[in-house]
């Protein structure tokens, strides 16, 4: 009987069983960054503990960074101190810091593909539950909490217990239009956002095959919107040629035997499921949510559905109350919705395809007035390939505020934050109340090429149509 | 080395609910208090959009209310702590004096945190929920147990079946829930997988292999 890429990978790392019957899991790389190591490295000092394996860690600053002036000392005492106590944490522990002049720097779901630290058939880690994004390269890639983080630095283990896996496969061929993300929010609609509470779901089918790198680690970053706390694609030719030459893939003469080793990791093809899901390509449209939970989404010509559709009365609530937050109502299209701020980024789409895809039909357009628009590369590699490519230009000459590597607007940890009721067409990864700063601001979720519409027609819109003569 | 074990297996107190689906890690914490290095300032912050105005009023949350005031047990719904994997949620909530949660489920890394730091995080049916959501409301001040041994929650008055996986209730029950002792007992084995299992390692950009 064929084992899938998580049993072989949870298999190799091992340790042994805890008396308690979970599993000791050894981690092939963690990554940690400001917000949720200081605690660690307090509780390890007070224990006594040292690093065990400070070559498997890798640290980077995002979350509090400022994104438009990032000289310090921060205007914030709060960051500022934050970001001292990871570069002394990471000294101290003789940890890899990609710090803010090291050219390196970003978001950490970002930079730990684009270095090839994040490999196919390892176990990966970090105090941040975006670290399912790291499953595109087909690795088992999770989040995990500060004391969990503690662990893996003073003993490179952790106790788990393994998740049911759950193929996703996506058949058929997308839509000009749409996009990864689309194909994301299909998902998590469908299934619903505790649907995936479990599993770990690994993407499959003609969709994901044709896919490229970038739009995986999309996908696989927005696993855990939908309640899987892993989500994974097995490595294939993209991933191997997405991988070398990056600065921490292997070199030379070490390259073929672990791209051997690493096809060893991808599923057999008779492989048992605990679960199979199919999603049919031709159903997804261009895709936004209305609501304060991911899974509160419709296609762009639909309109918001109706309380009396609503699967149960649990849900009939949600619904009602994240109407009345948005200050939408039921039967309403989505188009046509004026937006107040427009947010290209983050470690769902702060990505090099995504900027790729948006440039060009940015040329000779301008956002529209009233209307704030952000684009915030999500590394400074990104940000120098972006320069390089004239992509920033693009950007900026279309009004857009090109800013410098960070989370930014995903999430309210830095300057860059909604006012008051303001909506917000975003490319980032969770609509929650309160989320992009302020305790009334409202997400609206969606692709890079539905938030470059909304910027320049200052409305949600439908990418087809505002940019018709453009190849989607 | 050896262990140091805290079990815990009875939990008696007030009980305080934060109904609905989906009650995100934002909710239970937001962003903003996330500005710290260490947990101590979380302590009384739980829910804290959910409880206060803008101008710092209060808009009369269950946990204000003095009856419900010094609860023990968090009454919730479904897929409780879904969203970021921030141990400031668990924390805030252990560090307001809760010392357990009850829901209809609990989201995957939320549930392991809470473990992690000796917060059992236990599920209920919904519609047992149903019911002891009507009598909290009925009677905030009643103290119930929850009981780990004999999964149960009682109020003296009617008494819910509960449900945790084998694995963190045996955790709980023989007081290793916080794991970090038991995971130094096999280094040899760690060592062995630290030489074997290949690690990301920096080559310079032009090496010839």
């Amino acid at each position: 009987m064929g084992k899938t890429l998580y049993q072989k990978v949870w298999e190799a790392h091992t340790v042994g069983t805890l008396p308690d019957g979970r599993t000791q899991l050894f981690i092939a790389t963690h990554y940690v960054h400001e917000v949720t190591s200081p605690q660690a490295f307090a509780m390890l000092r007070e224990s006594g503990l040292p690093v065990l394996h400070p070559e498997r860690t890798f640290a980077t600053v995002d979350h509090i960074i400022p994104t438009d002036d990032q000289h310090e000392p921060f205007a914030d005492d709060r960051a500022q101190k934050m970001i001292s106590a990871l570069r002394s944490n990471c000294r101290e522990a003789g940890i890899r810091f990609f710090d803010l002049p090291s050219g390196q720097q970003g978001i950490v779901h970002m930079i730990g593909p684009e270095l090839g630290i994040s490999q196919p058939g390892m176990t990966i880690v970090c105090g941040d539950s975006h670290t399912a994004t790291h499953g595109a390269v087909g690795a088992v890639a999770m989040g995990i909490g500060s004391t969990q983080v503690r662990d893996v630095l003073a003993t490179q283990t952790l106790a788990l217990s393994p998740l049911k896996v759950r193929q996703v496969r996506v058949e058929g061929r997308l839509r000009p239009g749409v996009t990864a993300k689309d194909v994301a929010l299909h998902i998590i609609g469908k299934l619903g956002a505790q649907g995936g509470l479990g599993f770990a779901y690994e993407f499959a089918g003609s969709v994901v095959e044709q896919m490229d790198m970038d739009g995986r680690l999309t996908l696989c970053n927005l696993a855990i919107e939908g309640a899987a706390r892993c989500g994974y694609v097995n490595p294939d030719e993209t991933t191997y040629a997405y991988l070398k030459g990056r600065p921490y893939a292997p070199q030379g003469a070490n390259w073929d035997a672990a791209v051997k080793r690493w096809k060893s990791f991808a599923s057999d093809a008779d492989a048992v499921y605990d679960d199979v899901v199919r999603i049919e390509a031709a159903d997804i449209e261009p895709t936004v949510t209305w609501g304060t939970s991911p899974d509160m989404s419709v296609g762009i010509s639909s309109t918001l559905p109706e309380l009396s559709l609503a699967k149960n009365e649990g849900q009939r609530q949600a619904w009602q109350a994240a109407y009345e937050y948005m200050k939408f109502a039921p039967g309403e299209p989505m188009r046509g919705k004026k937006v107040d701020v427009v947010f290209i980024g983050s470690c769902t789409n702060g990505r090099m395809q995504d900027f790729r895809a948006v440039a060009p039909l940015l040329k000779g357009r301008h956002v529209a007035s009233g209307v704030r628009a952000l684009a915030v590369p999500g590394s400074q590699m990104t940000a120098e390939m972006c320069e390089n490519e004239g992509i920033a230009d693009l950007f900026r000459e279309a009004g857009f505020e090109w800013r410098l590597p960070g989370c930014s607007m995903c999430l309210a940890m830095n300057p860059d934050k909604l006012v008051g009721d303001q909506l917000c067409a975003s490319t980032s990864n969770r609509n929650f109340k309160g989320r992009q700063g302020s305790p009334t601001g409202r997400t609206l979720l969606m692709s890079p090429l539905m938030a470059a519409a909304a910027a320049v027609t200052g409305s949600i819109s439908d990418p087809r149509e505002v940019f018709p003569d453009t190849q989607l | 080395m050896p262990a140091i074990l805290h079990p815990i297996t009875t939990i008696t107190g007030k009980a305080v609910p934060v109904p609905g689906a989906n009650m995100d890690t934002d909710r239970i914490i937001p962003a903003r208090f996330l500005k710290c290095v260490t947990f101590d300032e979380l302590a009384g912050k739980m829910f804290y959009d959910e409880r206060f105005n803008a101008d710092g009023t209060s808009k009369g949350h269950p946990i204000d209310d003095p009856q419900h005031a010094g609860a023990a047990i968090l009454i919730g719904g479904e897929n409780f702590g879904c969203g970021s994997s921030r141990e400031h949620a668990p924390q805030a909530i252990k560090r307001s004096g809760i010392r357990a949660v009850v829901a209809e489920s609990f989201a995957e890394i939320f549930f392991g945190n809470s473990s992690g730091i000796g917060l059992p995080c236990v599920c209920a049916d919904a519609p047992d929920l149903a019911i002891i959501h009507e009598k909290l409301a009925a009677h905030p001040e009643v103290e119930w147990t929850l009981d780990l041994q004999a999964m149960q929650l009682s109020d003296g008055t009617a008494t819910f079946a509960l449900h945790m996986p084998s694995e963190p209730r045996e955790a709980f029950l023989t007081g290793r829930w916080d794991a970090v002792t038991e995971l130094m007992n096999a280094p040899a084995r760690v060592e062995e997988l630290a030489r074997t299992l290949p690690a990301p390692a920096y080559t310079p950009p032009n090496h010839a292999g």
